[in-house]
């Protein structure tokens, strides 16, 4: 609690007792009524001092009827009509409504603040000799720092020395640690659990990824949702018509009727004091910075509430495939020999693509396992569109091959442009035909590995009300197809050029229901036009990559496509409390409005529709906070890699 | 120009929706956007008009939250 929290709590509890000792003695109605009214109005004046300043001040400023001029009128108004006590309640009761109130938008923040407290205080780096701690943001590229067992890695960097398990939880919402050993990229804000590390810093403090999230998360809740615009504009509209109606209530009836004005008059205050729309207009946008802090604890960056929003009603998924839906690392899945062993076909497809840093020649290389003498190879030539011809020599390296040789390595085009006769394969992947010397020597069929969790990805999007499943990919028909096929995909587009990508997301987005949204995944680099153009754009992986973090409205930390599934869970579960809290508050305020206008509603309940009501909405926000029933616990027989990048 | 201001002791969500309001109706601003939960206003508006525009909204600032400090 803070000081003036603590300070209103102190006057409660005095003017409390003071009352709480009278109220028998008043109920017997054994004091004399001076004496009475000397005890209430003390506990009064302790307990109401300062609303009864704000609204005179109020007043000054021309700011007539808000809160604290209506319940000053309420119970002096009491005092005059000779009930003390009932003055004195309702005050106090009011102010113990705003202490909870108060109290539990600061834990809120709180909450919020504690989760993201991601922030490391200090970084440890060697001067002189001797170890010091600094302040992170003194840091320069490329300097060296110590991270000890049990602290926060303070900046993004490259480790030099050292092995460790990481624990990125704070980040990725992963319990499982990763592994880290010299030469990987660590990001700033994961625990260093096991062993010393030494990093050299690649990026300054406030590039780093820690201060970018941090920003992000901070700055999501400014892009408001539809319902908190729509509760703004609601509640500017709200009050100025219920004061018309508590005036009109005041005025008519005892015209009508004959009735007494004071009568009347005391019913319409009542009426106001229940009209302040706080209850929503706190609870709602407290609901969205619930959901986009839970988001973040389970790894996924919203950036606005209009995204959290618009995630719950997701009709159509369009799925980016390399990266996205597979992992973009390519596997070696076959090779077909012809005429010689698979190792010696191995062995030239990777002296063939040494020059290459294209993913396929990677998984070539990788696949033979093996280093390669560079001096064997005499010479390339790369032919565009094609592939490559080699010049690869001697005995040792390439099996039974003596003198210098002639090595094709490509696509169908290669061989047939050269006229050598292949053997078309019915392997499914990116196949690299191979020749020696003119001679059909075999073919090699490189995959991408599906990841693990997508099929069950899309399976749960589906039950989360996803009606249509889609991939762009640029990638061949055959491979498009196939992953399609083993994902169950409702549509596949392939062989897209980035501009077909555009376009074919167009026609999807003419397919969507009126209140339905279209979200994209990609993974980011070349998918900025398409982000930018769906309902909601999500990035996979994203995390260190600029063009993505800048493109997407939803960055996944990690790259599985399940946890979009635990987006749309959170954003359904937000909006369920955002609804339960404008129905609750707008039904309890529309009932004791009804009952204080007929006269059956004491100031007890105005008070209560209004103060109690408040209360109870913000804590039934703080529920989007809790998303601990959406943190899966992975599968421990699944590589547990988080593959968290960093960008070069 | 486009700024970030930190609001010290904004305790009434009714009273940032008020500010919001009124202040957007400044001449001179583009965008305003007030919030209550982080305790910030972000204010876009003409360069040259800046300086004045934030004394005004400060002012009016005053008149509906009294106790709340315009840290700019």
């Amino acid at each position: 609690m803070s000081k003036k929290e603590k300070k209103l709590l102190r006057r409660i509890v005095i003017a409390g007792v003071i009352f709480g000792i009278s109220l028998p003695f008043h109920f017997m109605e054994v004091l004399p009524v001076g004496l009475e009214l000397i005890i209430f109005l003390g506990a009064y004046i302790i307990i109401g001092i300062d609303i009864l300043w704000k609204a005179v001040r109020g007043i000054t400023c021309g700011q007539v009827f808000d809160e604290n001029f209506l319940m000053t009128i309420a119970t002096i108004g009491a005092f005059f009509l000779g009930d003390y006590a009932e003055g004195v309640a309702v005050m106090l009761f009011y102010q113990v409504g705003e202490l909870f109130s108060s109290y539990a938008v600061s834990k809120s923040r709180r909450s919020i603040a504690d989760l993201m407290d991601i922030r490391p205080d200090y970084a440890n780096i060697m001067q002189d000799g001797v170890l010091v701690q600094v302040d992170p943001e003194e840091i320069k590229v490329d300097d060296i720092i110590i991270v000890k067992p049990g602290e926060r890695i303070p900046l993004d960097g490259i480790i030099k020395e050292g092995f460790s398990s990481l624990d990125t939880k704070a980040l990725t919402g992963e319990s499982i640690p990763r592994e880290a050993a010299p030469g990987e990229s660590v990001i700033s804000g994961c625990i260093n659990q096991t062993g010393k590390l030494t990093i050299k810093v690649s990026k300054e403090f406030a590039e780093s990824t820690v201060s970018k999230i941090l920003e992000l998360v901070e700055n999501a809740s400014d892009k408001k949702s539809k319902s908190e615009n729509f509760i703004t504009r609601f509640a500017r509209y709200y009050t100025p018509v219920v004061v018309a109606a508590a005036a009109s209530l005041a005025i008519l009836p005892p015209l009508i009727t004959g009735g007494s004005f004071s009568l009347w008059i005391e019913r319409a205050l009542t009426f106001l004091v229940i009209s302040c729309p706080c209850a929503l207009v706190i609870s709602v946008p407290l609901s969205f910075f619930g959901g986009i802090g839970g988001a973040s604890k389970s790894g996924v960056l919203i950036k606005g509430s209009n995204y959290l929003e618009a995630l719950a009603r997701t009709e159509i998924a369009v799925f980016d495939k390399t990266g996205t839906l597979t992992k973009g690392n390519f596997v070696v899945s076959e090779i077909k020999p012809n005429h010689i062993s698979k190792t010696a076909l191995l062995r030239i497809a990777a002296y063939a693509e040494d020059y290459s840093s294209h993913p396929i020649a990677m998984s070539i290389k990788k696949a033979y396992g093996k280093t390669i003498d560079t001096t064997l190879i005499k010479d390339i030539a790369e032919i565009a569109g094609q592939g490559v011809k080699a010049i690869i020599s001697d005995t040792a390296a390439i099996g039974d091959f003596v003198t210098d040789r002639e090595i094709l390595a490509g696509n169908q085009r290669l061989m047939q442009t050269n006229h050598i006769s292949y053997d078309d394969t019915m392997a499914v992947g990116t196949i690299v035909y191979l020749a020696i010397d003119g001679a059909y020597a075999g073919s090699i069929c490189i995959e991408d590995e599906i990841k693990p969790d997508a099929r069950q990805a899309l399976l749960d999007l589906k039950a989360a009300g996803v009606r249509q499943t889609v991939m762009l990919t640029g990638d061949n028909d055959a491979v498009g197809r196939e992953v399609a096929a083993k994902l169950k995909l409702d549509e596949a587009y392939t062989e897209l050029l980035p501009a077909d990508k555009v376009e074919q997301l167009e026609k999807l987005m003419v397919q969507k229901s009126k209140t339905g949204m279209l979200a994209f995944v990609g993974d980011g680099i070349n998918d900025a036009p398409v982000l930018a153009r769906a309902d909601i754009g999500i990035a996979m992986g994203g995390l260190g990559s600029d063009a993505a973090i800048e493109a997407a409205d939803v960055v996944i930390m990690t790259d599985e496509p399940s946890k979009i599934v635990t987006a749309m869970k959170i954003s359904k579960k937000t909006l369920r409390i955002v609804q339960q809290n404008i129905v609750f508050a707008l039904g309890v305020k529309g009932i004791v409005l009804i009952l204080g206008a007929l006269g059956f509603a004491t100031m007890w309940a105005a008070v209560f529709a209004d103060v109690g009501v408040s209360v109870i909405a913000i804590i039934n926000s703080m529920r989007a906070l809790n998303v601990k029933k959406f943190q899966n616990t992975a599968d421990p027989k699944e590589e547990s890699r988080v593959a968290v990048k960093q960008v070069a | 120009m486009k700024k970030t201001i930190k609001l010290q002791d904004l305790d009434c969500a009714n009273c940032a929706a008020k500010i919001e309001n009124a202040i957007s109706k400044l001449d001179g601003v583009t965008h305003v956007k007030v919030s209550f939960l982080s305790q910030r206003m972000i204010l876009e508006a003409q360069d040259d008009q800046f300086d004045s525009i934030i004394a005004q909204a400060k002012k009016i600032a005053k008149k509906i939250e009294p106790d709340m400090v315009i840290m700019a």
